[in-house]
């Protein structure tokens, strides 16, 4: 029996901003665009633009879908057409306004359960909302501000957000936005300076929209924690410290340092340690050959990738600095390629491995093999 | 008669020394006609893959191409960085099963004499992380495989795009049964570290 593979649940992310002006709409739609720019397929589910020319300069280059058209009482409202959405299927969808009330007769009475249903399609969804229009802080604000928000979004909505953003603008810059006609039309300026958008009520708002995403960073910390994967999990849970392993590659800008760097990352998951790497290059040396500085950058990408630290130091002496290392950063064991055989006069010198064991007492020290010259 | 004999014992060892220092002269021979017969203009051949196999077709076609030309086989994992996380966040879930893809396939093309170089690249999206990685350096030639399993690989827009990117040559290998076979690091264990 063949079974469809289960759908993945789109990722939600919030643009959230302290109040109507700050920018949410347009930083949500320049991230799209980021992302269509990526290679993905982005759409426009719903976008409020209040006549905002940057606004819509910003939407510009993104497919729009058209909005559903729902007559009541007489009058024509515009709403997300969650349909067309679903049937469009995108990789990411953006839907401006996460708090908006719906019009009688679609799916869903808000606009937070529309975006439910589509994240729920496997669809990715960038959406905004002001701090106020979340629930647990509907009545403070009331307080601080004296205006209440009726169209409200429960907190289980933030919470189960995969991204927050937390879109800032100091009082003062959001005022002369709305005094330079940027935020409302000039008919409206007056009215919106007398009411909400005083400084006071300003600053205790941005005061809560910070501390807000500050405690959902908090509480997701651990989250993240987990989701960086096996080494972060053994090394925070699992390992205790007193293990305290530590591991440095010693590495060259060189392709076959990569296979060094691969052996060490796999040791120092199996021992849920840390991997530092260490080039020790000359002093005062010339600039790198190509082929050297994109060896580099791979070693870089490389160590990024793998959560390791790539440690540039220079020293005429590469035991000696790396015996240096060792002690500052805790090393236990060291790990290092095999050397070419040396040839003439260099021969009389003590080896690199047997000089670390000498000058990094309690370090082990491992060369690592080329395993595709095994048996050869 | 002394001075004689201890200079011709003296040449004797100098000869010897530079004979072990030096690779054979046929060897020297070789590598300089290797040299003269390689085509300037490929040496760099990119093979991007993700996940935790690669097509063996694909995979033998590198190598095959990166002997006879005498370039270098570059493969590329493509990691896809979830949208919750930063663009450079170490991804320790998803190299496990590359790092050990990575030596395989590293293992298999030095027995066959292909140099290799190898690469990482991070992006939101496969197609991301391959843009990035085309950014970042120059290529001869790009070799994908193509799928015919959705969701799997590059898809057909993916290799249109890649055409049209690329300014290197792109050899794109259509979908084919052999496809099945594939090099992947659970077939070849890379095992025995601490």
């Amino acid at each position: 029996m063949d079974l469809e593979p289960p759908i993945r649940r789109g990722h939600l992310k919030v643009f959230l901003g302290m109040a109507a002006g700050v920018g949410k709409t347009v930083r949500m739609l320049q991230e799209g665009r980021a992302e269509l720019e990526a290679g993905r397929d982005v759409v426009i589910g719903l976008l409020e633009t209040h006549g905002r020319a940057d606004t819509l300069a910003e939407a510009a280059a993104l497919e729009r879908l058209p909005r559903r058209r729902i007559t009541y009482r007489a009058s024509t409202l515009d709403e997300l057409d969650l349909p067309a959405v679903l049937t469009r299927a995108p990789e990411l969808c953006l839907i401006d306004e996460l708090a908006h009330t719906n019009a009688p007769g679609v799916e869903h009475g808000k606009r937070y359960e529309d975006v439910e249903a589509v994240l729920v399609a496997g669809i990715d969804v960038f959406s905004t909302m002001n701090v106020q229009h979340l629930e647990s802080l509907n009545d403070t604000i009331a307080e601080l501000s004296g205006v209440r928000v009726r169209e409200t979004v429960p907190d289980s909505v933030l919470q189960k957000a995969d991204e927050i953003v937390i879109v800032d603008l100091t009082p003062e810059a959001l005022l002369e936005r709305l005094r330079a006609g940027k935020v409302y039309p000039a008919d409206r300026v007056d009215a919106a300076l007398q009411g909400f958008f005083k400084i006071e009520n300003l600053s205790a708002l941005r005061e809560t929209a910070l501390r807000q995403v500050a405690q959902e960073v908090e509480s997701r910390r651990a989250g993240i924690a987990a989701a960086l994967g096996t080494r972060t999990e053994r090394v925070e849970a699992d390992a205790p410290a007193a293990v305290g392993e530590r591991l440095l590659a010693l590495v060259e800008p060189c392709p076959a340092a990569q296979r060094l760097v691969r052996r060490a990352w796999r040791s120092a998951q199996r021992l849920g340690a840390d991997l530092d790497l260490l080039w020790v290059r000359r002093p005062g040396g010339a600039a790198l050959p190509d082929a050297d500085g994109r060896s580099l950058q791979a070693l870089r990408q490389l160590a990024s990738v793998l959560g390791a630290e790539l440690l540039i130091e220079e020293g005429d002496d590469v035991g000696e600095t790396a015996a240096r290392v060792c002690a500052q950063r805790g090393t236990t064991y060291v790990l290092l390629g095999a050397s070419r055989p040396a040839r003439g006069l260099v021969r009389l010198r003590e080896p690199l491995p047997q000089r670390i064991v000498r000058l990094a007492p309690g370090v082990d020290v491992r060369i690592v093999a080329d395993r595709s010259k095994r048996g050869s | 008669m002394d001075i004689v004999l201890f200079l011709v014992l003296l040449a004797a060892v100098a000869g010897i020394a530079l004979g072990r220092a030096l690779p054979p002269a046929r060897t020297r021979r070789r590598a300089r006609e290797a040299r003269a017969t390689r085509p300037d203009a490929l040496r760099r051949i990119l093979l991007p893959f993700t996940g935790a196999s690669i097509s063996r077709r694909a995979f033998d076609a590198a190598v095959r191409l990166a002997r006879v030309e005498g370039a270098t086989l570059m493969p590329c994992y493509l990691a896809t960085v979830p949208l919750n996380l930063p663009l450079d966040a170490p991804l320790p879930h998803q190299c496990e099963s590359a790092m050990t893809l990575l030596e395989v396939i590293e293992q298999r093309a030095a027995t066959q004499g292909v140099a290799i170089d190898a690469r990482v690249s991070r992006g939101r999206t496969y197609r991301d992380a391959l843009r990035r990685e085309l950014e970042e350096e120059a290529f001869d030639r790009v070799i994908v495989s193509a799928t015919s399993s959705p969701g799997a690989g590059f898809s057909g827009d993916d290799l249109v795009w890649l055409l049209d990117r690329a300014d290197s040559e792109v050899l794109i290998l259509r979908p084919a049964p052999e496809d099945a076979r594939e090099v992947s690091a659970a077939v070849v264990p890379v095992a025995g570290h601490f």
